[in-house]
């Protein structure tokens, strides 16, 4: 049986980016501990040696060539932006500064 | 309108209408207007449409109507009044997946399966309602308000693409667009007595279909019956390069099929999905259905599909984990709901996904976030996709000695709305029998075959190997040859229960 | 405390993740742009604003790019690769995942070869994975941030060395070998302040003569070769500082700000390394077969190392010349270009000269070399080495043609005709001249006999006065010879 702690909730919705109100969370604990007590019978399956399945297609993946196609115009890329100053979608500010100066920060991990 | 306009929609065969309209017989607006007075004066009651495009469906019969005044070449499914669920991006009309967070997001692109439609001839009356995000099994998940099943407002439609099913069965179109993850067309279909289709994964493009769960989404249609379906899919199925996961073979000739006959077929029925559960009435019919199938010339085989069992653990785990990665771009920034006066980031993420998921998709972001968490991958998902691979060799194995499976749908008919919501497993174990060619990627379709003394519509499903379409239209046809279960009607919208 | 004086004690294991963007035109999953310097979110599409029901479709040059890299560093091209989804949450990132590569990547193995401390060295890559780059997020100043999401999509090879450097020095000449090998290749322009190439640096320390590495911290945003050297240092020190204080290391990323010269902590949230990777569904895996990778090896160009090699063995070139004709792309390249020139083969080293000497003080950027308005062309710089050789210009005079051509985008003959700055080697014209300066200065030439023979060098002089500078040298001390005999 899964155990599914109110912290542990808490944790999943930080992690998945959902504020969770009233009940809610309580809610959604004991719902989770059912649904992952049902699944966790899996466990009793004996997959060794089995080859993972991670796409019903068998072929491999095709190749675009490196056409350029035009961008979508600019009024259509902020058409549904529900906040946007000038070509930019807007955010609160990311990186809280003290000292208020304009920096970039951010880039791939 | 003309009794002639309101016996076609009453029999609403995709192929009569398209021939009656192309032979000058009824004009695509008069069957246009004659489906748009059947909306406004059913859909208050049974909620299918979240948006009639009114104006651009009498636009587009208008249109067909002047090619065909002009000489002009129309596709085979000119003048067919569609209804498209609210899952498949359409360019300029508002796209919600039955969500808040995406309410007022207008695509600047549409799908290809959309696309396909319309250059087909056929006519988008407008969006239909569905469980938020394609997840649920009863369209009591849309944020918009639940969808009635026909044959008894009281009861759930089934779902996902409960609106897509009841639309049809309603005839509030001639035909109808869904999506299947793991049941979302062949159990509303079963629950609402019309036929639906989930071809071969990768036979229907998924471009512009709003993602639940990628390695399982199938986009697919909804008709009244065999012949409709597989108009339907002739048009919507074959290659698209926007779609890396799509097939590159030859779509095969589905409206042909479906007189193709049985002889020599061998159907496999699988004992393993004629288990405890199963409503007893359900049981009955499916086996009636067999028993029909073998009498018009086929034979049939016991078969063992022996994973069964681990078929919906399997099916939530990666279906979950793929729909938390899917619904991780629903963010506030580009489109959709924002939570106003955030005062940081985090805030931002948080309160706008709070308030713009309902708990179903809520619920399954936060299960697909736990078993993908770092060391217990192995545990859950990779655990999942060595399950997937199981149950996919069960078939494989399976259809050395069978042609086609035969199986319930779903083990129960039509419930109450509000009886099984606040009970989430309990509907997820309702999904027995159609997660496994779910996960297997095969086709499979849903075909009524009887109703229950509660006057529920029954459906059999029936499952090919990959590609197998065909086979699955030859079943169907020679089915619905030897029986009448897809000509009732729900009385009290048709004012008949039998359309010829 | 020197930086002689921590290294004395502490040992620091260095291991650089730098992320090479691809000069594709199209993006790595969809066809807009990925050129840099487009209007913001002027270069996007569906599929970079992540809009819902798009999808993936991995880009061909992308993945020929990185095989090729992968051959070129000897690394091994995996036959099946595939992409994951690496997921968090940023406004960069418009899926709220990243397509990248994580137990399949394109390349295992290989490594980056170059000159350190004067011998080859060679350092050990772990894998080159293929990976999208992120939108950028520009800080306003009034509290606000915004998104531009052009960049978002752009081919990414990131390529992941082993913990096997040992100093800041050695971190930043890899990064430079590896900036070399990618331009070479074609695959980068390299624009390191466009943020072509950017280096993050894993750094630890542990003490000198032990083996188990220390906790590691994660430099990012090292944008310039100075940047990789000045922010290992910086995390050298700061590592042993604290440690010396008896305090401990945390794991953690860390943001080098250059204009300030420090790093910051970039800890946010206890999730922020749970990346929940999982085989993208919408991507099937890539197939590499023998086919691709044997046309691959053919198009392949000479490599620096081998470019390196073949100056000092064929043409004899010291190593020094080698190293800088062979440091960058377009150096190499001219310089090829002028020796496949006739008779420039057996003067490599004259040649080798004008192009450091002259020509790469001219230059500020290698890539001038190879713009079209570059004013001495590769054959005209083999003409004026051809004119020097055989005389008809002298070595001194050439550096003065060398700077008109440069300057007036002529020829060195055009230069040279027009100029009339052609040797006088005419032996009647130039006796003459010669027999006039002996003439002229009958004190020295007695000296001379006397036995003075440094005055060889005065009456040249004269002589040379007389011509402008365009007697023939060879000439003239043949003539003096006989008249001052
Ligand atoms: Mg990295
Ligand atoms: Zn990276």
């Amino acid at each position: 049986m899964s155990r599914i702690t109110i912290k542990e909730v808490e944790e999943l919705a930080t992690l998945s980016r959902l504020q969770l109100e009233g009940d809610e969370a309580e809610r959604m604990r004991g719902e989770l501990e059912a649904v992952l007590s049902y699944i966790d019978a899996i466990q009793a399956l004996d997959t060794t040696g089995v080859e993972p399945l991670t796409h019903a297609v068998g072929f491999p993946c095709p190749l675009r060539e490196d056409e350029l196609e035009p961008s979508l115009p600019i009024e259509a890329v902020l058409a549904n932006a529900p906040r946007k100053d000038d070509r930019f979608f807007e955010v609160p500010r990311i990186v809280p500064k003290s000292d208020g100066r304009t920096e970039k920060t951010g880039g791939t991990r | 309108m003309s009794s002639r306009v309101e016996s076609l929609v009453a029999s609403g065969h995709v192929a009569e209408i398209a021939t009656a309209v192309r032979g000058g017989q009824v004009r695509a607006r008069e069957v246009v207007e004659c489906y748009l007075d059947r909306i406004a004066k059913h859909d208050g009651t049974l909620g299918c449409y979240l948006r009639v495009d009114a104006d651009g469906a009498r636009r587009r019969g208008d249109g067909v109507d002047a090619a065909l005044a002009s000489g002009a070449t129309v596709g085979p499914l000119a003048g067919v009044p569609i209804g498209i669920k609210d899952i498949f991006c359409t360019e300029g009309i508002e796209t919600t997946c039955a969500s808040k967070i995406l309410k007022g997001f207008i695509p600047p692109y549409e799908s290809t399966v959309t696309a396909r439609l319309s250059a087909a001839g056929a006519i988008g009356l407008g969006k239909l309602n569905m469980d938020e995000f394609a997840m649920g099994s009863s369209n009591e998940n849309s944020a918009f308000g639940p969808v009635r099943n026909p044959w008894d407002p009281a009861r759930v439609p089934g779902g996902s693409s409960g609106g897509s099913a009841a639309a049809v069965a309603a005839g509030l179109c001639a035909a109808s667009l869904g999506t299947d993850t793991g049941g979302s067309i062949r159990q509303p279909a079963a629950l609402c007595g019309v036929t639906g289709v989930k071809a071969t994964y990768g036979r229907v493009s998924r471009w512009g279909v709003i993602a639940f769960a990628s390695s399982l989404d199938h986009p697919g249609p909804f008709g009244r019956t065999i012949r409709d379906a597989a108009w339907m899919l002739s048009a919507i199925a074959g290659y698209d390069p926007n779609d890396s996961t799509s097939i590159a073979a030859p779509v095969g000739n589905y409206v042909q099929a479906c007189a193709g006959g049985v002889s020599g077929l061998r159907v496999g029925v699988p004992e393993e999905y004629f288990s405890v559960g199963l409503e007893p009435e359900i049981e009955s019919a499916v086996r009636a259905a067999v028993e029909t199938i073998r009498q018009a010339g086929a034979t049939v085989v016991p078969v063992s599909l022996p994973h069964t069992r681990y078929a919906v653990a399997a099916y939530y785990l990666i279906s979950t984990a793929e729909a938390a990665s899917n619904l991780a771009r629903y963010d506030g920034i580009r489109y959709g709901h924002r939570a106003t006066n955030v005062g940081s980031l985090e805030e931002l993420y948080a309160r706008t996904r709070g308030e713009g998921f309902g708990s179903e998709p809520k619920r399954r972001i936060m299960l697909g976030t736990y078993v993908l968490r770092s060391g217990y991958y192995d545990a859950y998902y990779g655990k999942a996709q060595r399950v997937r691979r199981l149950i996919t060799n069960d078939f494989q194995a399976a259809f050395a000695d069978c042609d086609v499976i035969a199986t319930p749908t779903s083990p129960i008919s039509a419930f109450k709305i509000g009886e099984k919501i606040s009970d989430p497993l309990a509907l997820y174990l309702a999904d027995v029998y159609t997660v496994g060619p779910s996960l297997a990627g095969l086709p499979a379709l849903s075909q009524p075959c009887g109703f229950s003394s509660a006057g529920l519509p029954i459906g059999w499903q029936l499952i090919a190997p990959p590609l197998g379409e065909e086979t699955l239209f030859r079943v169907g046809g020679a089915y619905e040859a030897a029986t009448s279960w897809h000509q009732r009607r729900p009385r009290a919208l048709f004012g008949t229960e039998v359309v010829a | 405390m020197s930086i002689a004086d921590v290294l004395s004690r502490w040992e620091p294991v260095i291991g650089l993740e730098v992320h090479v963007q691809l000069a594709t035109k199209t993006k790595i999953f969809s066809p807009s742009s990925a050129a840099f310097g487009i209007a913001p979110n002027g270069a996007t599409d569906p599929l970079v604003l992540a809009l819902p029901g798009t999808l993936p479709r991995l880009n061909r040059a992308a993945v020929d790019m990185a095989i090729r890299l992968g051959l070129a560093v000897g690394g091994r091209v995996r036959p099946e690769c595939r992409f994951s989804r690496k997921h968090y949450f940023y406004p960069d990132l418009p899926k709220g995942y990243q397509i990248s590569q994580f137990d399949e990547p394109i390349v295992e193995g290989g490594g980056i070869e170059f000159l350190f401390e004067g011998k080859p060295h060679r350092v050990a890559l772990t894998r080159i994975h293929m990976e999208e780059d992120a939108g950028k997020n520009i800080h306003a100043s009034d509290g606000r941030s915004l998104v531009d999401y052009n960049r978002a999509g752009v081919p990414l090879c990131e390529v992941v060395s082993e913990p096997d450097l040992r100093s800041a020095e050695e971190a930043a000449e890899y990064v430079r070998a590896l900036r070399v090998l990618v331009r070479t290749l074609g695959i980068c322009d390299g624009n390191m302040e466009e943020g072509s190439l950017r280096c993050d640096a894993n750094v630890s320390i542990r003490p000198r003569g032990t083996v188990p590495y220390g906790t590691r911290a994660e430099l990012k945003n090292i944008n310039s070769f100075k940047n990789v050297k000045d922010a290992v240092t910086h995390e050298i020190f700061r590592q042993a500082a604290l440690l010396e204080r008896g305090e401990k290391i945390v794991q953690e990323t860390r943001l080098w700000d250059a204009n300030r010269g420090v790093s910051q902590s970039m800890r946010s949230k206890e999730d922020a390394h749970d990346y929940r990777y999982f085989p993208e569904p919408d991507l099937p895996p890539i197939h590499v077969d023998e086919a691709w990778l044997a046309d691959a090896r053919s198009r392949l160009p000479e490599l620096p190392m081998a470019r390196m090699a073949r100056y000092q063995q064929t043409l004899g070139l010291p190593e020094q010349d080698a190293v800088v004709l062979s440091a960058e792309r377009e150096i190499g390249g001219y310089f090829d270009a002028a020796l496949a020139h006739p008779g420039m083969k057996d003067l490599g080293k004259r040649l080798a000269n004008w192009v450091m000497n002259e020509l790469l003080a001219r230059v500020t950027d290698p890539r001038e070399l190879v713009d079209a308005n570059l004013p001495i062309p590769p054959a005209n710089l083999a003409e004026l080495v051809t004119l020097v050789e055989k005389g008809t210009v002298s070595g001194k005079l050439g550096k003065e043609v060398f700077a008109k051509m440069w300057d007036e985008r002529l020829t060195a003959s055009a230069i040279v005709e027009r100029d009339g700055l052609a040797q006088v080697s005419d032996s009647g014209e130039l006796e003459g001249i010669c027999v006039q300066v002996v003439a002229a200065n009958p004190d020295e030439v007695a000296r001379f006999r006397a036995g003075d023979k440094k005055l060889q060098g005065f009456f040249v002089g004269q002589i040379m006065k007389q011509t402008g500078g365009k007697a023939n040298p060879k000439a003239v001390s043949e003539i003096l010879g006989r008249l001052l005999k």
